[in-house]
Formats: structure tokens, C-alpha cells, sequence
């Protein structure tokens, strides 16, 4: 069991309440997923020749005693185009840089093998970690995060270990985040299809299957409805998955349903998740057009 | 039922849900004449369970799991959607939700009424066992699936395998049907089929939406009902 959230607001003026308006919903979803949580943040990008990574620190022996500020400092010596800068909290950085993320990532990995690159991205930032959705949301301060959409997770694990780095959103590419409630039976196969082509997986978790087989269509030039047919035709086992991009939430049931999702839409807002108990604080619910997605159906909104 | 004397708040924002459950579960004479009221449900599980008495509860709101599971006697009313399994193993009595529900609605119920007036998601009235359900819009796969007895009525279009290795309940579709589950069939609606069918929109409150005689009925063949070694496996 594992509970989603995702939120997307409709108009510019609840961007600065996004987090704030998505906590209730996260904490709404602890008994179904009381091990881990994470989130995903997309808000205004960054020009074309900036990206940002959101780096963990909490699986390196500094831990959230992390020096930051001596890591950007190393990597513009090494990198003086990248004009990094982070801002950091804790276990947690955000991580600007001027140029292309692919060399920074490869310098990342050699000089701190086990720092954890959660996400990458013009728009996205990423949090999560083990710990129950209020000690995560505390964490983080997830109720200032603000943006134009975000996709959350719970976790109660059941195929692989509870750490941070299992914990969902998991990302492939960029700007491309996805969450599960469920079990792939076929994570394997899928997994097998993927590394010949030069796909790298940083866990054995079966939801990071179905990021990298998503990513890797997209990257592949299909756009996101003909993406999501490819994974109906390829994924096997139990999944609702809710999908963010950087301008788009989009949500898949498998074609048994055997795991919820609820939509609630106003006027303000398009709010996911696994039951309405995490809708039920929203304001305006009792007027929103409140349904249940079918199963093998695409939903896709646009931000 | 008749003779409401007596209506019993409960806000589920201020009080729990083993609260309402524990008020619900005294013995029915003292529970006579008692309506309960139960705000803010806010999607809560196990709203009214295992309920054994001729109580009115009004669920104002959406309900969470397993709403009214298991009752006998009483008759809720979910003004709101309904989540999974709402009625599930129903003994007797009456659920109504005005608004849609969840998966596996109506699962195994073994008697009394469950009208929902929207659309039913996957598995309704999976494993009926005798209790009658009337959907005022669509049910989704594998809906009837195994039902040993009872009745469902639905006034939308079923999605696949509906009926799959039905065994002595009868369903009324009046819209499409996706396809039919493994030895459900359709047979030709009798006068009795069409009383059966006016009888339970009747009791629905759906009666004046929908003309009983353009249901078709689905039965099962009984084909399943005896090993057949000669199928292979191909039913």
C-alpha cells in the first residue's frame, strides 16, 4: 500500500500556497504509506542554459552535516562554466549550474559516489526521505514550497528496502517525475530492455522501472499520451501512477484498478489522490467536481 | 421504519468514527426511532458497520471504505460518493449512495437492498449472494462476477467479462455491454423478468427514469457447472 497526492493550481495567485495546500493532503495519506514520503515541485523555469539539481546528502557519512558550500567550490574550480550555487538545508541541496547537467553529473558521481542527484531539471525540485509525511514535510517545509504543480508520495514499502533513495518521486531524464501505489510484476524485464540501450538504474525498485520506460519513450520522441500507451502494452502488475513534466500532471490505472485514485477539480485547482480523505480539507471540495479515474484511461492536465 | 422520533448528530470532524460505530451497535430497542446524522465524513473508512438494527443513518458527504459493510436491518443513505467494498456482505436492510462508488460494491451480500445512483466502479456485486443491487448509471469490468444469487439492475453499460462464471443471480442491463464474462449469456426477458426489474427500479426511486421492458436479461448457461475436460481450458 502506498498513498499519491498531486496537486495542480489553476490560477497565478495560489502558486505561493501550493505547499501549503498539499500538506493536509500528504499527511491525509500516512496510514496508507507511514515509511517514507517524497515530493515533487515544478514551478517557473530556469532560463535554457541553467538547470538545477536537487541533491541528498543523508547516505553520505556528513549526513545532514553536509559541506555544501565546499562542493560548489570544488566543482567551480573543476567546472568554472557551471557558475554553481546551492542552496542548501540539512540533508538537502538544490544545485544551480550554467551549463549542460551531464558533466556535472559525472563529476558529482566521481567526487561524491554516495551523494544521491534526486532530480534534474529547468523546473522541478525534489524532496524525500524515510521517515512518516509529517516528519518528512517538517523536514523539508513543504508548506512553503511554492509552484504551479507537484506530484507526493507515501510510502509502506513491499518489494524493495525502506531508504530515502527508494522512496518516490523517483526521476528519470529531465524535468520528469513519477510516483506508484501498487507492485510491476515485469520490473525485470522492463529493466533488462532498458540497460542494453544505456539506461543506468540507481535502485532495484520496481516503480523506478516505470520512470526510466516512461522517460525513455518521451526522450524517444513520443509525446506523453503515446508514452503512457507504450507503458499499458509493457508495464504488467498493479499500478496507479501519477506522472509530473514540466508543464503537465498526467495519471494511469492499471486496467484491473486494483489500486485508487480520486480527482477532485475546481475553478482553483485539479487535486489527486489515493482517497478523498486526503481531498476532504481542500477548500472549495464540497463544491468540486469530485470523480474516480477508470482503469486503462489516460488523464492529463495541463499547468 | 416509520416514526423517526429522535435525530442523533455526529460530526466526524470532532468525533471518531468508533464513536458513531459504537452508538450504532446498541441493541436495537434502544437505537428505535433513531436517525443518525453523520457530518464531515470526509472520506473516513468504515463508516456504519456491522450495523443490526432498524436505524436511519444519513451519511452527509463522501464515505471511505467499506461504508455500511456487513449491515442487516438498517437503512443508510450516503448523500456522497462511496469508496471501496461499500455494502460489502450486506445481510438485509437498505444502502443508498446518491453519488458514485468504488470498486467491489455490493460484494457478497447476501441479502437486502443497495441502490447507488451513479456509477459503480469495477467488480459491483462481485460474489452476490442473494442480495439485489440497482445501479442508476455504469459498472465497470468484471462486475457479478461468481454471483451465486440475487439481483442487479443496471440502468448504464457494464464493461467487460460482466457475469463471468455466473452462477444462479440474474443481471438487467439496459445500456451496452462490453462483453460478457466466460458462461453468462443473454436470454430473452420474460414478464416476469420486467416485473422483477419495474419492481426493483421501484424500490430504487429510479422508476420514473427507465421503461423495465428495455432491459435485457443475463443468466448463466451452466455450462461451467461440471467439469469439462474436453474444453482445455478454453471457457
Amino acid at each position: 500500500m502506498c498513498g499519491i497526492v498531486g496537486l495542480l493550481v489553476k490560477k497565478p495567485a495560489l502558486k505561493d500556497q501550493l505547499g501549503a495546500l498539499m500538506v493536509p493532503m500528504l499527511l491525509g495519506m500516512t496510514e496508507r504509506g507511514p515509511d517514507s514520503a517524497g515530493l515533487a515541485v515544478f514551478g517557473d523555469p530556469l532560463d535554457s542554459g541553467h538547470r538545477k539539481l536537487s541533491l541528498y546528502s543523508g547516505l553520505t557519512p556528513e549526513g545532514s552535516h553536509f559541506e555544501w558550500t565546499a562542493l560548489v567550490k570544488a566543482l567551480n574550480a573543476a567546472l568554472p562554466d557551471a557558475q554553481a550555487r546551492a542552496d542548501a538545508t540539512g540533508n538537502h541541496a538544490v544545485l544551480t549550474v550554467a551549463v549542460e547537467p551531464e558533466a556535472v553529473k559525472i563529476w558529482l558521481r566521481e567526487q561524491h559516489p554516495k551523494l544521491h542527484i534526486l532530480s534534474t531539471g529547468r523546473s522541478i525540485d525534489l524532496y524525500k526521505d524515510i521517515g512518516t509525511p509529517g516528519e518528512v514535510a517538517a523536514r523539508y517545509g513543504f508548506e512553503n514550497l511554492h509552484g504551479t504543480h507537484l506530484v507526493g508520495h507515501t510510502r509502506m514499502a513491499t518489494e524493495s528496502a525502506v531508504t530515502p533513495d527508494r522512496a518516490h518521486p523517483f526521476t528519470a531524464g529531465e524535468d520528469f517525475c513519477l510516483v506508484h501505489n501498487g507492485s510491476l510484476s515485469n520490473p525485470y524485464g522492463v529493466r533488462r530492455k532498458l540497460e542494453p540501450l544505456g539506461i543506468h538504474f540507481d535502485t532495484d525498485n520496481d516503480t523506478e522501472a516505470a520512470c526510466r520506460f516512461i522517460e525513455w519513450r518521451l526522450r524517444d520522441g513520443d509525446d506523453l499520451p503515446t508514452a503512457l500507451q507504450h507503458s499499458f502494452d509493457e508495464l504488467d502488475g498493479f499500478y496507479t501512477l501519477l506522472m509530473g513534466t514540466a508543464d503537465q500532471l498526467a495519471l494511469i490505472r492499471d486496467p484491473f484498478a486494483c489500486k485508487p485514485a480520486m480527482v477532485a477539480e475546481t475553478d482553483d485547482y485539479v487535486a489527486i489522490a489515493s482517497e478523498f480523505r486526503a481531498l476532504a480539507h481542500l477548500p472549495g471540495i464540497n463544491h468540486a467536481n469530485v470523480f474516480e479515474p477508470a482503469p486503462e484511461e489516460m488523464y492529463v492536465w495541463k499547468a | 421504519m416509520e416514526g423517526v422520533i429522535e435525530q442523533v448528530p455526529f460530526d466526524l470532524s470532532t468525533q471518531t468514527v468508533r464513536e458513531l460505530n459504537q452508538f450504532l451497535h446498541q441493541p436495537a430497542d434502544e437505537l428505535a426511532g433513531c436517525e443518525v446524522v453523520v457530518t464531515h465524513p470526509n472520506g473516513a473508512h468504515n463508516i456504519a458497520v456491522g450495523l443490526n438494527a432498524p436505524v436511519h443513518v444519513t451519511v452527509q458527504g463522501h464515505a471511505g471504505y467499506y461504508a455500511a459493510g456487513m449491515n442487516q436491518l438498517a437503512n443508510v443513505v450516503i448523500e456522497g460518493s462511496a469508496g471501496t467494498g461499500v455494502a460489502e456482505n450486506m445481510m438485509s436492510g437498505r444502502v443508498h449512495v446518491k453519488g458514485f462508488a468504488s470498486n467491489a460494491a455490493g460484494a457478497t451480500a447476501h441479502g437486502g437492498l443497495l441502490v447507488i445512483e451513479g456509477d459503480a466502479g469495477l467488480r459491483c456485486g462481485i460474489s452476490l449472494k442473494g442480495g439485489d443491487i440497482v445501479v442508476g448509471g455504469s459498472v465497470g469490468s468484471f462486475s457479478a462476477f461468481m454471483a451465486q444469487a440475487g439481483r442487479m439492475v443496471i440502468c448504464g453499460n457494464a464493461g467487460d467479462a460482466l457475469g463471468d462464471s455466473l452462477y444462479e443471480a440474474v443481471l438487467y442491463v439496459k445500456g451496452t455491454i462490453k462483453s460478457l464474462g466466460a458462461d453468462a449469456q443473454l436470454e430473452p426477458m420474460t414478464s416476469a423478468d420486467i416485473e422483477t426489474v419495474s419492481a426493483l427500479l421501484q424500490s430504487a426511486g429510479l422508476k420514473a427514469e427507465h421503461d423495465p421492458s428495455t432491459f435485457k436479461r443475463i443468466a448463466s448457461a451452466r455450462t461451467l457447472y461440471h467439469w469439462n475436460a474436453d474444453a482445455d481450458q478454453d471457457y
